[in-house]
């Protein structure tokens, strides 16, 4: 009954059509979280596959010894750039635009709890992008690394206004990243529907309020930091000034305190994506959902110490060198209880293989390789190896691509029919997956060996005589067939708004709030302010006869 | 059959800087953790991807048991004995890998003595530069050195049972670098405004190669590293080569003269000589080196008249413009540096 | 059925089909802080990250410097004391004018609400007042050595923050000298005494940090 009348709306509004103006002023001042997580969500598809596009030609740079496909100073841009967006422009957006669009749904609330501030910090990540992208126009983009490390941001070695760009630029996204933490904050904690304790919050809020707690405490310090970069360049201030007593290692460690917790940022909330698809697609309840909860927290506090594992070949004492990686080792153990956690939710489930949950096999097969090559890389005195080497770069592809990619995906399959009330195609998801996967394996497989055949990082060649050329020509291969993939996705998901199947309120007979109300949801989320009493609302409601609440 | 071919040539050409050729204590005591981790994390991977394979095969919702939609599986909502189990066993592991790094790292950093006689140990200090490698000679066996060459290092092979550590200290002369030859050592970086210290002993005479591994600008790329293992008595007949002056033949006085008269001595060095540059590589002894550009090219007449004609012929980017010699004066100065053995 | 505030149903029928079995537990009313405290200690937890990072970089940077003006050759104990009596003062005052809004006291809450901005700008003006002496009789700027460089960075954010609390709180006195702010304005007025609370809070600390340890 709900669609029909649905579909008896949406016929009476084709007759108004409202002029394509009136549309764009509304998207631009909306203050609407759905509205904004689909515009965060489209910046980052954009950035992608700018991002993207930047790997291609490193990796065609890349696929002969001694190549001059690009001169030295265009690779290094390129691989600047390439970090810089995929991290700030692509992922953070993607993972904030997502749980924009869903945490007030699945919290049962109205919006979130400071709407303009959303678009503020939306409309801020954006110029934020842009302002680094400007640098082209000063003659080149930054060529300093993602992380640019200090003397090499000084105006003695990076003349030109691209690194103020850059930096700026950050200084500016930032901003908005911290008003997203801010907000999602103050939703979860204060705007829950009644009923949902904090015990009962879908694991997917859950995860998104301490990765919130992460960006409260690990951003500002790369603010900080930026802004001491911008008084050495402008105000002649000495912060990473070696001449004058300044210290290059102190950029380190601000950056790389920020830098670590970044990547929980990037990768808890596909934590909790993971767990709301993988028990409605296996049909049972989330295995021991209190561990799951205190392993995330644990995650969250534990990756707050762990900072100079990116750091131990700069020549700490011994004692420093131990405690880094035996808090690195820490992280594996609830890391380690998720993942078991569920496999344990699969097993003696009813498994179907529809593209969420596709995608999250996929991501729980990768994740696990990449979880493993960070165990290696966390030995301090293996990382004296291989730090710096192409081991790092296939251990971190593996884990933003196999992990964070891979789980944003299941995240599209999963709540697209929700944002528009139509299916993502499953033919065409088959196709992105298998090209994604096997491309992806590909292309990250051969840089584990090249790194332990002595290939380091960041060079825009090398020598025929080193035994690497073959591992880079696979990857090259590999990255070429992975491209026609992200096409395909984007593709799905223009091609789906006008010919996907009717999706109705529940196509997946889920468990959670968000599937109580229309698809699309009407601008205030619900009809009636819902009522809970357990962690799967619609679950209770399917099966009045036997509801979580009597088990939780 | 090519394939094949292709894979093998490039597994010798790897041998050259894998980690898994260990030649020295430090990389050998890395290799050591790194198959105990393997096996380790190999166990993990066929043992946790094969439940996962295993689970997804099982139970799968096939035709045969998709059975009555409207009934589920039985509701397992957790169980706090298997929680602790798979909490006990990761912590377990992680203990194990703790101690095995520990030990790993008393190995491979231990306290570095200071010089004294007859150690049979090597002192010197490597400063990076964008691009390249400076090497300042301090102490041979307790007796003290002071000179200065570039890019290639020499060093000697323990024998006969006595090692002959290498103790190299680590500087910066402008942004952060960092010296890995991985079948001596793992790397570290030369930090500016910071010393460390790199130490690594092989009884194996040989070339062994690496590279600077830590961003450092343009031509991060080209900042190849040779370290050159001898026998103790062809180290010490480098050694006395190299603590002498450079040569001084007067068949190429009118080079010297060309030479002198050029910007060339505001950067580079040529011990004997007026020139007395430390912004640009040590010359003295140039002709001792097997590469120019650190390891770029052979180091042979074309090259060296290439090089100074345009030096970003072979190293676009670098920091030595090209001077606009004429090809008489080039000719001249490739003559008298092409005398510096 | 339906009706215009739910018209699937959908809202009506999950209650009633949850009602129709096993009655669930009595849901208890949650107490909890309003969605603007909690935004605002969110706020506050991330501006601890920020000004830790400035103080890290301070203590870092302590007894470094081989030339230039030290701490304890230019730092005016004498002055800062006063500054500090003032902002510290000014957490009372306005704490003194959050207790007359709730009592419905707009006269009390106005001159509390000036004091404290008198405060905070006796507070800004004695340290504009300091750092001219430090540029111009000292010699100190941010480019002269380590300690001027992060001096002026830490005390000069702290000092942008207390700006930003005076910008505010004056918007909010033109605003009640209007009429515009009664009682009912508490929950708008207490993220922004909590803010300036916190700003003094981090005062305490870069005032030991700045001028007792350091110098």
């Amino acid at each position: 009954m709900a669609v029909a009348e649905r579909q008896h709306d949406l016929a009476s509004q084709a007759a108004t059509k409202p002029a394509w103006t009136a549309v764009l002023h509304d998207w631009v001042t909306t203050a609407d979280h759905k509205k904004i997580g689909i515009m965060y969500i489209l910046m980052g598809t954009v950035f992608l596959v700018i991002a993207g596009a930047q790997a291609l030609f490193m990796r065609w740079q890349l696929v002969y010894a001694r190549h001059d496909f690009v001169s030295p100073d265009v690779f290094n841009q390129l691989f600047t750039m390439h970090g810089t967006t995929m991290v700030f422009f692509v992922g953070m957006p993607m993972i904030i635009g997502m749980a924009n669009y869903v945490v007030p749904l699945q919290v049962g609330a109205r919006d979130m709890a400071f709407p303009r501030l959303n678009a503020l910090g939306f409309w801020l990540t954006l110029f934020g992008g842009l302002l680094v992208y400007f640098s082209y126009a000063t003659g080149g983009a930054p060529a300093l690394g993602w992380f640019a490390y200090a003397p090499l941001t000084t105006k003695t070695f990076a003349r030109s206004a691209a690194t103020d760009f850059w930096a700026l630029g950050l200084i500016v996204s930032g901003f908005g990243t911290l008003t997203a933490g801010i907000n999602f904050v103050a939703t979860i904690v204060a705007m829950r529907a009644p009923g949902m304790t904090f015990r009962k919050i879908p694991f997917y809020p859950w995860t998104i309020l301490w990765t919130s707690v992460q960006i409260l405490i690990a951003i500002p310090p790369l603010t900080a930091a930026l802004i001491m970069v911008m008084f050495d360049r402008q105000l002649d201030a000495h912060f990473f000034d070696p001449q004058n007593n300044g210290s290059v290692v102190l950029w380190q460690h601000l950056f790389w305190f920020f830098g670590h917790p970044e990547v929980y940022i990037l990768i808890l909330p596909i934590f909790g994506i993971v767990s709301e698809v993988i028990p409605v697609f296996s049909r049972k309840v989330l295995f021991g959902y209190e561990f799951m909860a205190a392993a995330t927290m644990a995650i969250a506090f534990i990756s707050l110490g762990v900072w100079a594992h990116h750091m131990f070949v700069i020549g700490m004492s011994r004692t420093l060198d131990m405690y880094f990686a035996a808090a690195s080792l820490l992280v594996s153990i609830p890391t380690g209880i998720k993942f078991f956690n569920w496999l344990a939710t699969m097993y003696g489930g009813r498994i179907s293989m529809a593209s969420p949950m596709l995608f999250c096999m996929g991501f729980l097969a990768m994740f696990l390789i990449g979880g493993l090559t960070g165990i290696m890389l966390a030995l301090a005195p293996f990382d004296f190896q291989l730090s710096d080497s192409y081991f790092v770069v296939g251990h971190f592809h593996w884990v933003l691509i196999g992990g964070t990619l891979f789980g944003l995906f299941a995240g599209f399959y999963y709540w697209y029919p929700k944002a528009t009330g139509r299916m993502l195609s499953e033919r065409l998801a088959k196709w992105q997956f298998w090209l994604l996967l096997i491309g992806f394996f590909l292309t990250f497989g051969p840089m584990h060996i090249s790194g332990m055949l002595g290939m380091p990082r960041r060079i825009f060649t090398y020598e025929a005589d080193r035994g690497w050329e073959l591992w880079n020509q696979i990857s090259t291969i590999g990255a070429f067939i992975q491209a026609p993939s992200y096409v395909i996705f984007v593709w799905n998901l223009l091609w789906s708004l006008r010919h996907g199947k009717p999706a109705g309120d529940d196509p997946w007979d889920a468990f959670t709030l968000e599937w109580a109300t229309t698809s699309p949801p009407p601008a205030y989320n619900f009809d009636s302010l819902p009522v809970v009493h357990s962690r799967r609302p619609l679950w209770d409601a399917k099966h009045p006869d036997d509801p979580d609440w009597q088990y939780e | 059959m090519g394939g094949l071919v292709l894979l093998a040539n490039s597994a010798a050409q790897a041998e050259q800087t894998s980690i898994f050729e260990p030649a020295s204590p430090p990389a050998e005591s890395i290799r050591t953790l790194a198959i105990l981790v393997f096996v380790i994390t190999l166990f993990i991977f066929f043992v946790v991807e094969g439940v996962l394979f295993y689970s997804i095969w099982r139970f799968r919702r096939s035709k045969q048991n998709a059975g009555d939609p409207t009934t589920e599986p039985a509701q397992v909502y957790g169980s706090k004995p298997i929680e602790v189990a798979w909490t006990a066993a990761p912590a377990l592991i992680v203990f194990v890998l703790v101690l095995a790094s520990t030990r790993t790292l008393w190995e491979v950093k231990p306290n570095a003595p200071a010089p004294s006689a007859g150690d049979n140990a090597l002192y010197v200090t490597a400063i990076g530069h964008q691009w390249w490698w400076e090497f300042h000679y301090t102490s041979y066996n307790g007796e003290p050195l002071d000179f200065i060459t570039a890019n290639e290092l020499h060093v000697p092979a323990g024998e006969d049972g006595t090692p002959r550590p290498v103790y190299l200290t680590l500087r910066s002369a402008d942004v952060i670098h960092s010296f890995w030859v991985p079948r001596l050592a793992g790397k570290l970086d030369l930090i500016p405004g910071v010393d460390n210290l790199l130490w690594f002993q092989t009884n194996e005479p040989g070339l062994y190669l690496g590279q600077c591994a830590e961003y450092c600008g343009t031509q991060h790329a080209g900042m190849l590293l040779r370290v050159v293992v001898e026998s103790p008595a062809d180290f010490e007949t480098w050694l006395a080569n190299e603590r002498q002056p450079a040569v001084d033949d007067p068949a190429v006085a009118q080079g010297k003269a060309a030479f002198l008269s050029e910007t060339c001595i505001n950067c580079h060095r040529v011990r004997g000589t007026p020139a007395d540059g430390t912004y640009a590589p040590d010359l003295t002894h140039l002709m001792s080196r097997e590469t120019l550009a650190s390891g770029l090219v052979p180091n042979d007449r074309e090259n060296l008249r290439k090089w100074i004609r345009n030096p970003h012929d072979i190293k676009e980017g670098c920091l030595m413009p090209a001077f606009g010699l004429s090809p008489e004066k080039l000719d001249l100065i490739v003559d008298y540096l092409a005398t510096l053995k | 059925m339906s009706n215009s505030v739910d018209p699937t149903g959908a809202g009506v029928a999950l209650q009633a089909r949850t009602a129709a079995l096993a009655t669930p537990p009595p849901i208890e009313p949650e107490h909890t802080l309003s969605p603007a405290m909690w935004g605002t200690i969110a706020f506050l937890v991330s501006e601890c990250a920020f000004f830790g990072t400035l103080i890290v970089a301070y203590i870092t940077f302590l007894n470094r410097d081989t030339t230039g003006p030290t701490p304890a050759e230019v730092l005016s104990l004498a002055l800062v004391a006063v500054t500090t009596t003032c902002l510290l003062s000014s957490s009372f005052t306005i704490h003194a004018a959050e207790k007359a809004l709730k009592r419905g006291s707009m006269g009390g809450f106005k001159f509390w609400w000036a004091a404290t901005i008198t405060l905070g700008v006796a507070f800004l003006a004695g340290t504009a007042y300091e750092w001219t002496g430090l540029i111009r009789d000292d010699g100190l700027t941010i480019s002269t050595n380590l300690f001027g460089t992060t001096f002026y960075t830490l005390v000069g954010f702290h000092a942008f923050h207390v700006t930003a609390g005076v910008i505010v709180m004056l918007t909010i006195l033109g605003l009640a000298l209007r009429n515009k702010v009664t009682a009912r304005q508490e929950a708008a007025v207490a993220p922004v005494a909590l803010y300036w609370h916190f700003v003094d809070g981090v005062w305490i600390v870069v005032f030991l940090v700045v001028y007792i340890i350091g110098r």
